[in-house]
C-alpha cells in the first residue's frame, strides 16, 4: 500500500526544487531527496560550476539543501535509460532534419515514469518536481489536469502534454500556485537554501555547451552532407552544411547573402535540401500532429475548437483539431511562425492543459 | 530501534579502549614525534612501541613496518614505489581484476607511465588460479600484487601459495591485506609476503592511518619526499593518535581473535540462515571467506532500491561502489566473477562488527524480508 503521505521529490541542485521540496515539507510529507543522474559528461572537460545538471557541483547543492531541510537523499543513475529514451530519440530526430524538444520525452519516459517507479518502489505515493504548473482534478470531467502555473513567464505546462492520467494522479507540483519566481527565490534565500541567487539552467541538461551541432556529430556515425540551399521554386541557391544546422524559420547563420532576408521554410532530409523563402513563406495555417495525447478527455471524436502553441516561447492562438486516424490535424485560425517538425504542438482551453503530440 | 549499521566492511565505530589511548596524543602530549625535546621523544617513543606491536603481530620486524595514511596510500606506495624502483628489471605487473580500486587504479596510472600490466581472472568464487599466476610470470614481471581478502564478497585468497611461488621466481609479492589484517594470523615470513597494506579503520581504530610492511632489502620509491620521518621513506608528521589507536585496535583483535571471530561467524551465519527461510538468496563469493562478511545475491530487486529502502528503515548496508557524484554502480567484483549486470545489480552486501546484536538481526531480517516481499510484488 502506498502512502498518500510520502513524496519523492526529483532535485536539480536547481532553486525551484529546493523549495519545491520545502514547501512539500512545510505541508506534512515525508519528502525524500533524490538527484536522478541522467548524462555522464567527461567531468574533465568543464568547470565545476558550468551548473550542468549533472556536475558535480549541481549534486553538492541538491545534497546540501537536503541535508538542511532535513530529508533523506539519494542519487540515483538513470543513464542508460535517458539514453535510451531521450538521446537517441534527439539525435535521430536532427538527423531526419527535425528539431527535437527532448524535455518532453524525459517527462514521460524518466521524471514522471522511471523517478515514479522509484517513488513507488520506496513506498511513497507521489512524485514531486519544481516545474511551474498545477496539478489538479476536475470532478465535472473527471479526469486529472495540469494548468498553466500562476507565474505566466515560468510555465512550463507545454512539456508536459504527454503525462497519461497514471502519471498526473501521482503528481506534485508545488511550485504553480506561486504568482512570481520572485517569490520562490526570496523563500529559498529566507531559508538559506543556498542555491538562491543561482541562474535558471537555460540549456539541455546533457548539451551543456548548446552546441546541439557538435552533439550529434559526436554520437552518430551517420554521415551529415553538405546539400543545396533551393528557394520554394526549387532554384539552387548555394549549399548549406549538413540539415542538422538549421531550423524552420531561422535567418542567421545561412552563410550566404541575397539581398534580403532569406528564412529557412522547410527541411527535406530524403534529398538533402533546405528550403529558403521569404518571412510569409515561413507562416502556417494548417498542420499534422502525430503521437497525440490528452488529457482533457480520452479520444478527440469531434472537431474540438481550443487554443494551441507551436513552441515553448510563443502565446497560444486558436484553433481547431480534426481527428485524422490516429493523428490529428490542427488547423489555426490564424497562420503560425515557423511551425517546426520534431517541435510539439500543445493545447489548451484556457488555463487547462488539454494535450498535444509532435508536429510532422 | 537506533539506526543498524552493518556496513562494517566499509569503516567501523572506535572501540572504547581505542579512544581512550588516543586521547591523551590529542590533548596532554602534542610535541612532534621528530622533535628532539622531551614534548617530542614522548610522542616518538609511542610511535615506537606501536611499531614494534604491529610488527610482531606479523611476524616482521619493526623496522619494516610504515606508517601511512591509510590503504590507499600503502596500495599506492608498494605499486609505483617498486615500479619506479625496478623498472630496470622490467615493467611488468600482475595483479587481480577483484583487486580494490587503490590498486586497479593505481595499475591503470602505471599502464599509462608505459608499464604493462596483467590482470589475473577471479574464478565465480573469487579466487585467483594458481596456474594462471604462472603462466602470467615473465623475465619482465616485478611485482605481483593479489589481495588476501576481497572487500566485496569476503573470499580470502591461497597467499600462502602465492607467496611461495612468487618467492620460487624471485618476484616481488604485495599483498593488499586491508581487509584481512586483525581478522587474520598473518605471518608474513611464513607467507613470502614482501609488501603489506594495512588499515586502521577496518578494525575499529581511527580514519587517516595505516600501514605499509616493506620487508627488509626491498628498494622502494618514495611517494612523499620531505622531512626524514619513516627511516626518510615517507615524509611528513607523525599522527601520533592515529598510530596508537591502530596499534591499540590491532591488539584488541589479535588478543582475542578466535573468540572474536567465532562470535562473528556465528552472527553471520545466523543471519544467512534465517534469511534464507524467509527470502530466496544465493551467495555471492566462497565458503572460505571473512567472517563478518555477507555478500548475497535477491532475484528481482535492483540492489539501490533496497538499499534506500533499507536507509529509510534505519539498516545500513552496502551495494557496489559509489560514484563521484554517489549513485551506485554495480561493483565491478560481482560482475568480473560471472555475475550478469542485472545479478550485480540485485546484490548486497552486509558485514557484521563485533558489536553486532542478535536483537539487531532479527530486526534486519523482519525488515528485509517485508521490504523485498513489498519490491517482488
Amino acid at each position: 500500500m502506498l502512502d498518500k503521505n510520502k513524496v519523492v521529490i526529483g532535485m536539480s541542485g536547481g532553486v525551484d526544487s529546493a523549495v519545491a521540496a520545502y514547501v512539500l515539507k512545510e505541508q506534512g510529507y515525508e519528502v525524500i531527496g533524490i538527484t536522478m543522474k541522467l548524462w555522464e559528461e567527461d567531468e574533465e572537460n568543464y568547470a565545476e560550476d558550468y551548473g550542468g545538471c549533472c556536475s558535480l557541483s549541481s549534486v553538492e547543492d541538491a545534497r546540501l539543501v537536503a541535508e538542511k531541510l532535513e530529508i533523506p537523499f539519494y542519487v540515483i543513475n538513470y543513464n542508460e535509460q535517458f539514453i535510451e529514451t531521450v538521446v537517441d530519440n534527439f539525435i535521430d530526430e536532427y538527423l531526419s532534419g527535425h528539431t527535437p524538444s527532448p524535455c518532453i520525452r524525459c517527462n514521460k519516459y524518466i521524471k514522471f515514469d522511471e523517478l515514479l517507479k522509484t517513488a513507488h518502489s520506496l513506498g511513497a505515493y507521489y512524485v514531486a518536481t519544481g516545474h511551474y504548473g498545477i496539478v489538479g482534478y476536475n470532478e465535472g470531467l473527471d479526469r486529472y489536469t495540469i494548468s498553466k502555473s500562476q507565474e505566466k513567464r515560468k510555465d512550463q505546462t507545454y512539456m508536459m502534454y504527454s503525462l497519461s492520467q497514471e502519471q498526473i494522479k501521482h503528481t506534485l507540483m508545488p511550485l504553480g500556485v506561486f504568482e512570481t519566481k520572485e517569490e520562490v527565490r526570496q523563500i529559498a534565500e529566507r531559508e538559506d537554501l543556498i542555491v538562491a541567487r543561482k541562474n535558471d539552467s537555460q540549456e539541455l541538461c546533457f548539451v551543456i555547451d548548446d552546441d546541439y551541432v557538435r552533439f550529434v556529430k559526436e554520437h552518430t556515425l551517420k554521415p551529415i552532407p553538405k546539400g543545396k540551399f533551393i528557394d520554394t521554386k526549387g532554384n539552387v541557391l548555394g549549399e548549406h552544411q549538413g540539415i542538422i544546422y538549421y531550423t524552420v524559420g531561422q535567418r542567421k547563420g545561412l552563410g550566404i547573402t541575397f539581398g534580403k532576408p532569406m528564412y529557412v521554410v522547410e527541411i527535406r532530409p530524403k534529398t538533402n535540401e533546405v528550403v529558403l523563402g521569404d518571412n510569409e513563406d515561413v507562416f502556417r495555417s494548417e498542420l499534422i500532429a502525430k503521437e497525440v495525447n490528452f488529457i482533457t478527455f480520452d479520444t478527440l471524436e469531434a472537431p474540438y475548437k481550443c487554443e494551441g502553441k507551436v513552441r515553448y516561447s510563443s502565446k497560444t492562438s486558436p484553433c481547431t483539431l480534426y481527428m485524422m486516424d490516429n493523428k490529428v490535424k490542427v488547423v489555426f485560425d490564424e497562420p503560425q511562425r515557423a511551425v517546426t517538425p520534431g517541435q510539439a504542438v500543445v493545447f489548451y482551453d484556457g488555463e487547462l492543459l488539454v494535450g498535444g503530440g509532435i508536429i510532422e | 530501534m537506533n539506526p543498524i549499521y552493518l556496513d562494517y566492511a566499509a569503516s567501523t565505530p572506535l572501540k572504547k579502549e581505542v579512544l581512550d589511548k588516543m586521547l591523551p596524543h590529542m590533548t596532554a602530549h602534542y610535541g612532534n614525534a621528530s622533535s628532539i625535546h622531551s614534548f617530542g621523544r614522548k610522542q616518538n617513543q609511542t610511535v615506537d612501541q606501536s611499531r614494534r606491536l604491529l610488527a610482531k603481530l606479523i611476524n616482521g620486524s619493526y623496522d619494516e613496518i610504515y606508517f601511512v595514511s591509510g590503504g590507499t596510500e600503502a596500495d599506492n606506495w608498494a605499486l609505483k614505489g617498486i615500479a619506479e624502483s625496478y623498472q630496470e628489471k622490467g615493467k611488468h605487473i600482475i595483479v587481480s581484476n577483484i583487486e580494490h580500486p587503490a590498486v586497479l587504479n593505481t595499475a591503470k596510472a602505471l599502464e599509462e607511465k608505459g608499464y604493462e600490466i596483467t590482470y589475473l581472472e577471479a574464478d565465480a568464487e573469487g579466487l585467483i588460479s594458481l596456474e594462471a599466476l604462472k603462466e602470467a610470470i615473465r623475465k619482465d614481471t616485478i611485482l605481483v600484487s593479489i589481495m588476501f581478502v576481497n572487500n566485496e564478497i569476503g573470499t580470502i585468497q591461497d597467499i600462502k601459495s602465492i607467496g611461495q611461488l612468487c618467492r620460487e621466481r624471485e618476484i616481488i609479492f604485495h599483498t593488499d591485506a586491508v581487509q584481512a589484517f586483525g581478522y587474520i594470523n598473518i605471518d608474513v615470513k611464513d607467507l613470502n609476503i614482501d609488501l603489506m597494506s594495512m588499515s586502521s579503520h577496518k578494525i575499529y581504530g581511527p580514519t587517516g592511518i595505516g600501514g605499509l610492511y616493506i620487508r627488509k632489502g626491498i628498494k622502494i620509491k618514495s611517494l612523499l619526499d620531505g622531512g626524514a620521518q619513516e627511516r626518510k621513506r615517507r615524509a611528513g608528521t607523525h599522527h601520533v593518535s592515529g598510530i596508537v589507536g591502530f596499534s591499540e585496535a590491532a591488539k584488541l583483535r589479535y588478543e582475542n581473535l578466535n573468540a572474536l571471530n567465532d562470535e562473528m561467524q556465528k552472527k553471520r551465519n545466523y543471519l544467512l540462515e534465517t534469511l534464507k527461510k524467509n527470502i530466496d538468496i544465493k551467495v555471492n563469493g566462497h565458503i572460505n571467506r571473512h567472517p563478518g562478511s555477507l555478500n548475497i545475491l535477491i532475484k528481482g530487486i535492483k540492489g539501490d532500491t533496497l538499499l534506500m529502502n533499507l536507509d529509510l528503515a534505519g539498516i545500513a548496508v552496502s551495494a557496489g561502489s559509489a560514484c563521484s557524484s554517489g549513485s551506485i554502480n554495480p561493483s565491478h567484483v560481482l560482475l568480473a566473477i560471472g555475475l550478469s549486470k542485472e545479478e550485480a545489480k540485485a546484490s548486497i552486501r552486509m558485514t557484521i562488527g563485533d558489536m553486532t546484536s542478535y536483537e539487531e538481526l532479527d530486526y534486519v531480517v523482519d525488515k528485509l524480508t517485508e521490504i523485498v516481499t513489498r519490491l517482488l510484488k
